[in-house]
């Protein structure tokens, strides 16, 4: 009986340490090789699963529509992460090994992960494309200049949403005396618009009621009692997961309007709206891109690699808001390894190569109109000093079936973001002891 | 035939007394450490020192840390991550607001903030036990992590109350490569590892056990239930804040306090149970356990299906890597429910016999 089970150890330890000692190289010879840092597994896996298929979706596309990016064609590795930390890291470990290139641009996609990559990835020269969340800061890319939270930022996001509610109540000046409430996650990420929204407030004028909501926030009875009391004219709900479409169902049961609530981008999915069944009518989110498949893009992905059996989707996720939004984030991934090809040589490029692409990368209106991402996403220019390349959002509102878009691209207080981005940015500077400076190509 | 102590005789209460009393555990120790510290730089790979070797010793500090409570002492706690948190966020603090603080008297500092948080914590331990005395630690598990995100003064004003740690320099070498941070480490790690073994054989390691094994009887002998409650809490909450504080500046670097949370508690929890209650030893197979075998599976089942020329979905290695995993966990249990530590325990029996078992 102890013998084999000492056998048993023995042999799992010797199994592990040859398996683990050399992760196998994965990449083809020749191919720009994208390491993906996923999650389909754990509490965030149905959101992960959306937007990892519309990446790998685009990727496929790329290769069988275009051969690849100027005839180099693209591999990937997915790498479960399950949203943990530890794992991302060893995630992002694991796949720097595997090709000569590096793997080109890690998306994230979780907060966590890219706070734990942040140091790191600066040493091995990767860059980070955080699309929509992760820190405001880094739009300076002089002090951050390998990570770029391309499109919008939460601090956008939230300027755009008072803006929105400033257009709706007729002008900004008409925000004075009204009650606003944030309804938000209680972490990192839910105190994360704070600071934007108490200048704004001090601005225009409009009291902020800030009430949290612990995790996971599938009870949301006393908050909304302390909500139905104030009695706000408006409610900016800035919620992850469950707590979205907990918020509406209880936001229908006080007989608070939902067309008076308004979500960021995270409470703003098919997930969250749906799980909330009819209580969600009328509410708005502001968007980083649209949901859909009307797009050019998404009937080439059905035709090239959907019914080509080159797809491993369900057919349920395509069009919707965050598998859109994968493909928006490969779109760009393979648009600055394009930039790069163009200054570097048509070959696949290294990590330090892409952070140039990504760092001159421009995607205007014609340029989306070509890649059939039509409106799906503003258009983007980026810069050393700003590495958003956007700041745009765009508001949908939900009808009952779909998100319908009800505005423009809209920008809120530019001016404003960007000084509290810089402060904050020349704030971690000075504590990291770096000297601002953009980086040369 | 080659473990056996037979003929060592001790001549002096020194050699008697020694840490660890058999010539084979002297040269097995010395053996791993010159394999640590020498051959491991010589053949490690960025990937090794990032991925798994610093994670996997950073844990193992904070999983002796809860041995020496719940395995030592017999105080069950809920509250380690968040211990963890107070070592990473003081040490942050002190380097940032002291000039010229050396960082690793920072690590330290930080290790006596999270024994002063910990004893607090601790002092319901006087009145209440076992499962009762685990639903009061989870308080401290809410609360600090709470605390560090409402007090924005701790990490500094940061928005989110994110905190990005200070590069290491010590005596004006900067521990910036993987490699070099896993030799800081573990130079810590060993460190410790050390002085809790040498602890726990000691007065205040006997006085532990005593009050683990039955406390009124403790009482009786003369043991002060105070005292000696406190110290466990505090030594304990010690190591996971220097654990804490290693998980901060040497592995991720920047780290937000959400990072610690129940999940990781629960998880330290889990080392201590799988390696072994009680065993210093079975805190570092403990923390192997649970941080490599994951990434074991997902490579060998990656493996397995590119092998086969498997076409899977996408996630179902991972569904099938936490599915393997928990059956691994359970029959862990089930065919040894002392711990991997006692498998070691078995093997040195065996070891005495052999090659003659009887």
């Amino acid at each position: 009986m102890q013998g084999w089970k000492r056998g048993l150890i023995t042999l799992l330890a010797a199994a592990a340490s040859a398996y683990v000692a050399v992760p196998a190289m994965a990449q083809a010879p020749g191919t720009q090789f994208i390491g993906i840092t996923g999650y389909r597994v754990g509490p965030y896996g149905a959101n992960g699963a959306a937007f990892f298929s519309g990446f790998i979706d685009y990727l496929t596309l790329v290769n069988e529509r275009d051969g690849g990016v100027n005839g180099v064609k693209l591999s990937w590795e997915e790498c479960e992460t399950e949203y943990n930390n530890t794992k991302g890291v060893e995630c992002y470990e694991r796949l720097k090994t595997m090709s000569q290139t590096g793997p080109t641009a890690i998306h994230p996609m979780s907060t966590g992960i890219t706070y734990s990559l942040i140091d790191k990835a600066p040493a091995d020269k990767i860059p980070l494309i955080t699309f929509g969340y992760g820190r405001t800061d880094a739009v300076d890319g002089r002090v951050f200049p390998w990570l770029f939270p391309l499109v919008s930022n939460y601090w956008d996001a939230a300027t755009g949403i008072v803006k929105f509610i400033a257009d709706k109540e007729g002008g900004p000046e008409k925000l004075k005396g009204k009650k606003i409430v944030l309804l938000y996650h209680d972490s990192a990420y839910g105190k994360e618009p704070h600071p934007v929204l108490e200048a704004e407030a001090a601005k225009l004028g409009f009291e902020l009621n800030k009430i949290p909501v612990p995790h996971p926030g599938n009870e949301q009875q006393s908050q909304w009692l302390q909500i139905r009391q104030y009695q706000p004219d408006w409610v900016i709900l800035w919620g992850w997961g469950i707590m979205n479409a907990t918020a509406l169902t209880t936001a229908q049961k006080v007989g608070f309007p939902r067309e008076k609530m308004v979500g960021n981008w995270w409470a703003g999915s098919e997930v969250d709206t749906e799980a909330a069944e009819g209580a969600s009518n009328g509410y708005y989110a502001a968007s980083l891109n649209l949901a859909g498949k009307d797009f050019q893009v998404v009937q080439d992905v059905q035709k090239y690699v959907i019914a080509k059996g080159k797809s491993k989707t369900p057919e349920k996720l395509v069009g919707t808001v965050l598998w859109n939004r994968g493909m928006a984030a490969a779109m760009m991934t393979v648009e600055s390894v394009r930039t790069a090809q163009g200054k570097f040589g048509k070959k696949p490029v290294t990590g330090e190569q892409v952070r140039w692409g990504i760092e001159n990368l421009t995607v205007d209106t014609n340029r989306l109109k070509q890649l059939g991402f039509g409106s799906m996403i503003p258009p983007i220019k980026v810069s050393c000093t700003d590495h958003s390349g956007s700041g745009l959002v765009r508001f949908q509102q939900w009808d009952g079936k779909q998100w319908k878009a009800v505005s423009e691209w809209v920008s809120g207080d530019r001016a404003m973001v960007r000084k509290m981005v810089e402060d904050s940015a020349a704030k971690y500077a000075k504590e990291k002891n770096i000297t601002p400076a953009c980086l040369a190509g | 035939m080659l473990y056996r102590e037979a003929g060592q005789f001790k001549t002096s209460y020194a050699a008697d007394q020694q840490l660890f009393p058999i010539l084979q555990d002297r040269v097995a120790v010395l053996a791993f450490l010159l394999i640590a510290f020498v051959v491991v730089p010589l053949i490690a790979t960025d990937y090794w020192y990032s991925a798994i070797l610093i994670p996997l010793l950073v844990f193992s500090l904070a999983t002796i840390g809860l041995n020496i409570l719940t395995g030592y002492a017999g105080q069950l706690s809920l509250g380690s991550a968040a211990f963890m948190a107070v070592g990473a966020v003081a040490a942050y603090n002190f380097q940032l607001r002291v000039p010229g603080m050396p960082v690793l008297v920072s690590f330290v500092l930080g290790g006596f903030m999270a024994a002063l948080v910990g004893m607090i914590f601790g002092l319901p331990s006087l009145r209440i036990k076992g499962f009762y005395l685990a639903v009061a630690t989870l308080a401290a598990q809410f609360f600090i992590p709470w605390l560090l995100v409402k007090v924005s003064w701790f990490s500094n004003d940061s928005a989110s109350g994110v905190i990005a740690a200070q590069p290491i320099n010590i005596l004006g070498y900067a521990f910036d490569t993987p490699a070099s941070k896993y030799l800081l480490v573990l130079a810590i790690v060993a460190l410790l590892a050390l002085a809790a073994k040498n602890m726990v054989r000691g007065r205040i390691g006997r006085a532990w056990m005593a009050v683990r094994d039955m406390d009124v009887a403790a009482e009786v002998i003369g043991i002060r239930m105070l005292h000696t409650k406190l110290t466990a809490f505090a030594v304990s909450s010690f190591y996971c804040g220097v654990a804490g504080a290693l998980y901060a500046f040497a592995y991720l670097g920047t780290v937000q306090p959400e990072d610690f949370n129940l999940d990781l508690s629960f998880r330290i929890l889990f080392m201590v149970i799988i390696g072994g209650v009680g065993s210093i030893l079975g805190s570092f197979l403990g923390a192997a356990f649970i941080t490599l075998l994951p990434i074991f599976l997902d490579v060998l089942l990656t493996d397995i299906a590119r092998g086969f020329n498997l076409s899977l979905m996408p996630g179902t290695i991972s569904m099938a890597q936490l599915v393997v995993f928990g059956a691994l966990i359970i029959f862990f249990l089930i065919v040894e429910p002392h711990g991997l530590a006692r498998l070691w325990q078995i093997a040195k029996e065996k070891l005495r016999l052999w090659p003659f078992p009887h």
